[in-house]
């Protein structure tokens, strides 16, 4: 049974920055909310629900912000729904926005997702407060150790992600870290924080916001005949797996290859490497990039880093990976991974400007959670059968 | 648009014992729901094809509280997976619009939350509009109070009618007593608040064939509709709840009669209220369950009032309605319809 079509016809984000002082929540989501409506030349009396997503409520000291947001996002007499997945948030909230209007309960419906660091403490609220945390660099630098010692991968293959992804990040009018003169030298040369991952490797902390208007396929058609090009979501999932236990693989995780499995059979991938033009792959750390090609088979198993040294990611490459410059460039948590989504479908539109992978047709947004456990992604294409 | 293109229902659910304090994680009250809700319909782990669940991390008092549930719910190997940080009953409405798809069959959800470990006076205040209300440190009881003299000066309610809906949520104590103690926040008094209670709650859905293999009445899910308002209480006609009327016509309400109807009233005067805005009359059985006044397991409470609904048709009912709510002063309201028949 195959659900009807959806597709992306809005996409909106702030300019994502350490502190925004000069908004509100509410000011904050607005902007991302208003920029992806202007982009699918809607109002906020089109949007029939209003889905929100962020990361932990401890994060800002704001509980269930979807009641008091309700306001600024227009969904008063609307549905409003509150999704939180952890890291992969931002992912799930555009994937249960579309499972609102493939089950044909709603016409269009609005997905927005935030998180506004500088309100609160993070790392603090990671350890909710009753001690010490390692925080997710800390967490993460064992499966990347793990990674590094079973690939062989010689260590400047994070320098070089890194590079890259900030190189991307200054084609990005709304990337938060501008970097201009980045250099593996200076990569090199940035403090070590969690061995092997150095400063210059790791996500900041930032406010933004993301939004993405989802409509049904006669949405997406007059968009289209109106020559503003939907991107049509061919395939979504998401997918968990328990925090712990002797078998479980942090660095090839099976929620990872599963989610993956679902997306490519959904929307018809059999070879993902060629098929699929470019990809958001949630990268806060910069050797996650590799373990993320191999996990969603757009490398062989130990491959992964090749593709990074042999400039295959790069924008220029022949799968460019994060070319917004992805987490390691724009950072606030709960929108990271929508913004995944959203630069994904931005590319397969045609509208990710200078930063645009040329010619995209087919494209992977995706986002994880907590220790490498929840996993979403979705593919978008320029056309519902793009392999035709 | 609001008709499902697959038929959806409840075919069973477990919650476990509801008390004032347990020691218990919200993962060990998972687990005894889960088993306890699917063990009855031959079910194990393995056949859930969707999970979601329902908590919220200042419940628990821990970012990410809900990562270690996955335990709870063996997603091994890994499960088609989601968490909303509301209501179980919100966990149940994306489960729905979920078995939609139509690519799986039976869907777990719950509702989880050990109100016992926080003072409620601290942590409600955080949910409020944090420029605005939340550093006024009003708790609870205080909106609560705020909303039930807005509903007895409409006419809707009054203390001996607010007292009545104590005795018979409790089935204990009477109204002259109850009248005769001191008010806690005027109007209310002890009795017309809930109690606090750790528990969680546990329910499995199916699809069209498969449901009715399982069980020989599935409840089904024929309307489900959710909407909110505009926050700041002082900016609503508190006596009257415009959000559950919006949803309640959406669910399809109006087009049969319901012979039950189990509502998310945790203080005595929103009963009142709901009852009005719902239009129930004298023949509808109101919270058969004893609903939140007995029990009120946060972040379960909405949910087990569809589980309880539920029961209703499995034990030869026609038609319940369910309703769940959350935020200040019933800020945002769901209703959900279940009838023996698709």
């Amino acid at each position: 049974m195959s659900t009807p079509p959806v597709a992306v016809v809005g996409v909106g984000q702030t300019h994502h920055k350490s502190r925004r002082l000069d908004v509100s929540f509410g000011g904050l989501v607005r902007e991302a909310v208003f920029r992806a409506l202007d982009d699918a030349q809607l109002t906020m009396s089109d949007i029939d629900a209003v889905v929100l997503g962020k990361a932990p409520d401890l994060f800002e000291g704001v509980m269930k912000p979807e009641l008091y947001l309700s306001d600024a996002l227009g969904a008063v007499g609307k549905p409003m729904f509150r999704v939180h997945t952890a890291g992969s948030v931002g992912g799930t909230t555009a994937i249960v926005a579309a499972s609102h209007v493939q089950a044909g309960k709603h016409r269009t419906v609005l997905a927005v997702a935030f998180e506004k660091q500088s309100e609160g403490n993070a790392q603090f609220a990671l350890g909710s407060g009753k001690g010490a945390s390692l925080g997710a660099g800390g967490a993460f630098a064992p499966f990347i150790r793990a990674y590094i010692q079973r690939s062989g991968a010689p260590e400047h293959i994070g320098w070089k992600v890194a590079v890259k992804d900030r190189l991307n990040a200054l084609k990005n009018p709304y990337a938060h870290l501008k970097i201009e003169d980045i250099s593996i030298e200076k990569v090199k040369a940035s403090p070590m924080m969690w061995e092997p991952t150095r400063f210059l490797e790791s996500c900041p902390s930032s406010d933004g916001a993301c939004a993405v208007v989802i409509t049904d396929e006669a949405g997406a058609n007059a968009a289209a005949a109106d020559g503003r090009p939907p991107a049509w979501i061919l395939a979504s999932s998401s997918r968990s797996e328990p925090p712990s236990f002797p078998g479980r693989d942090p660095v090839r995780p099976a929620a990872a290859l599963q989610c993956a499995a679902d997306v490519y059979s959904g929307a018809g991938i059999t070879d993902p490497r060629h098929q699929i033009d470019t990809a958001e792959l949630y990268v806060p750390f910069s050797w996650l990039e590799p373990i993320w090609l191999e996990a969603f088979g757009l490398a062989e198993v130990g491959e992964g880093w090749k593709m990074v040294d042999d400039g295959t990611t790069e924008l220029g490459g022949s799968l460019p990976v994060n070319a917004s410059g992805g987490v390691l460039s724009s950072n606030p948590i709960g929108a990271s991974g929508l913004l995944r989504f959203a630069e994904a479908a931005n590319q397969v539109r045609g509208a990710a400007g200078e930063h645009q992978v040329d010619g995209a047709k087919v494209a992977i947004g995706m986002a994880y959670g907590a220790n490498n456990q929840y996993f979403s992604t979705w593919a978008v294409g320029s056309s519902l059968h793009p392999f035709d | 648009m609001s008709t499902p293109s697959t038929d959806i229902a409840v075919i069973g659910w477990a919650h476990t014992p509801f008390v004032r304090h347990t020691d218990k994680s919200e993962t060990q009250l998972l687990l005894e729901a889960i088993t306890d809700a699917i063990s009855p319909l031959g079910l194990t782990r393995a056949d859930i094809d969707f999970t979601c669940l329902g908590s919220c991390d200042y419940i628990t008092g821990q970012a990410f509280s809900f990562v270690s549930n996955l335990d709870a719910i063996g997603a091994w190997p890994p499960k088609r997976d989601s968490h909303v940080e509301m209501d179980g009953a919100w966990a149940l409405y994306e489960a729905w619009l979920r078995l939609q798809e139509g690519d799986i069959e039976i869907a777990v959800v719950t509702g989880s939350g050990r109100s016992s470990t926080g003072d409620p006076a601290l942590i409600y205040p955080m949910e409020m509009d944090p420029y605005f209300l939340a550093p006024l440190g009003a708790d609870p009881l205080t909106f609560a109070a705020l909303q039930a003299r807005a509903v007895i000066a409409a006419g809707i309610a009054d203390e001996r009618s607010m007292a009545e809906v104590a005795v018979r949520s409790r089935a204990t104590g009477d109204v002259e007593t109850l009248l005769g103690e001191d008010f806690i926040r005027e109007p209310l008094r002890r009795h017309d608040v809930p109690p606090i209670t750790d528990g969680a709650a546990a329910m499995v859905l199916a699809t069209g064939e498969r449901a009715r293999q399982l069980v020989e009445r599935p409840a089904y899910i024929t309307g489900f509709d959710h909407r909110t308002e505009c926050h700041n209480p002082s900016f609503r006609a508190l006596d009257d709840s415009p959000s559950t009327r919006i949803a309640a016509a959406a669910a399809g309400l109006g087009t049969a009669p319901v012979e039950v109807a189990e509502l998310q009233t945790a203080f005595t005067h929103e009963e009142l209220l709901l009852r009005a805005v719902l239009g129930l009359g004298d023949e509808v059985s109101v919270n058969p369950s004893g609903g939140p006044l007995r029990h009120n397991p946060i972040m379960a409470s909405g949910l087990c009032r569809v589980g309880h609904a539920a029961d209703h048709i499995f034990g030869g009912g026609g038609r319940s309605l369910a309703h769940a709510t959350s935020g200040p002063c019933l800020q945002q309201n769901l209703v959900c319809i279940l009838e023996e028949r698709p």
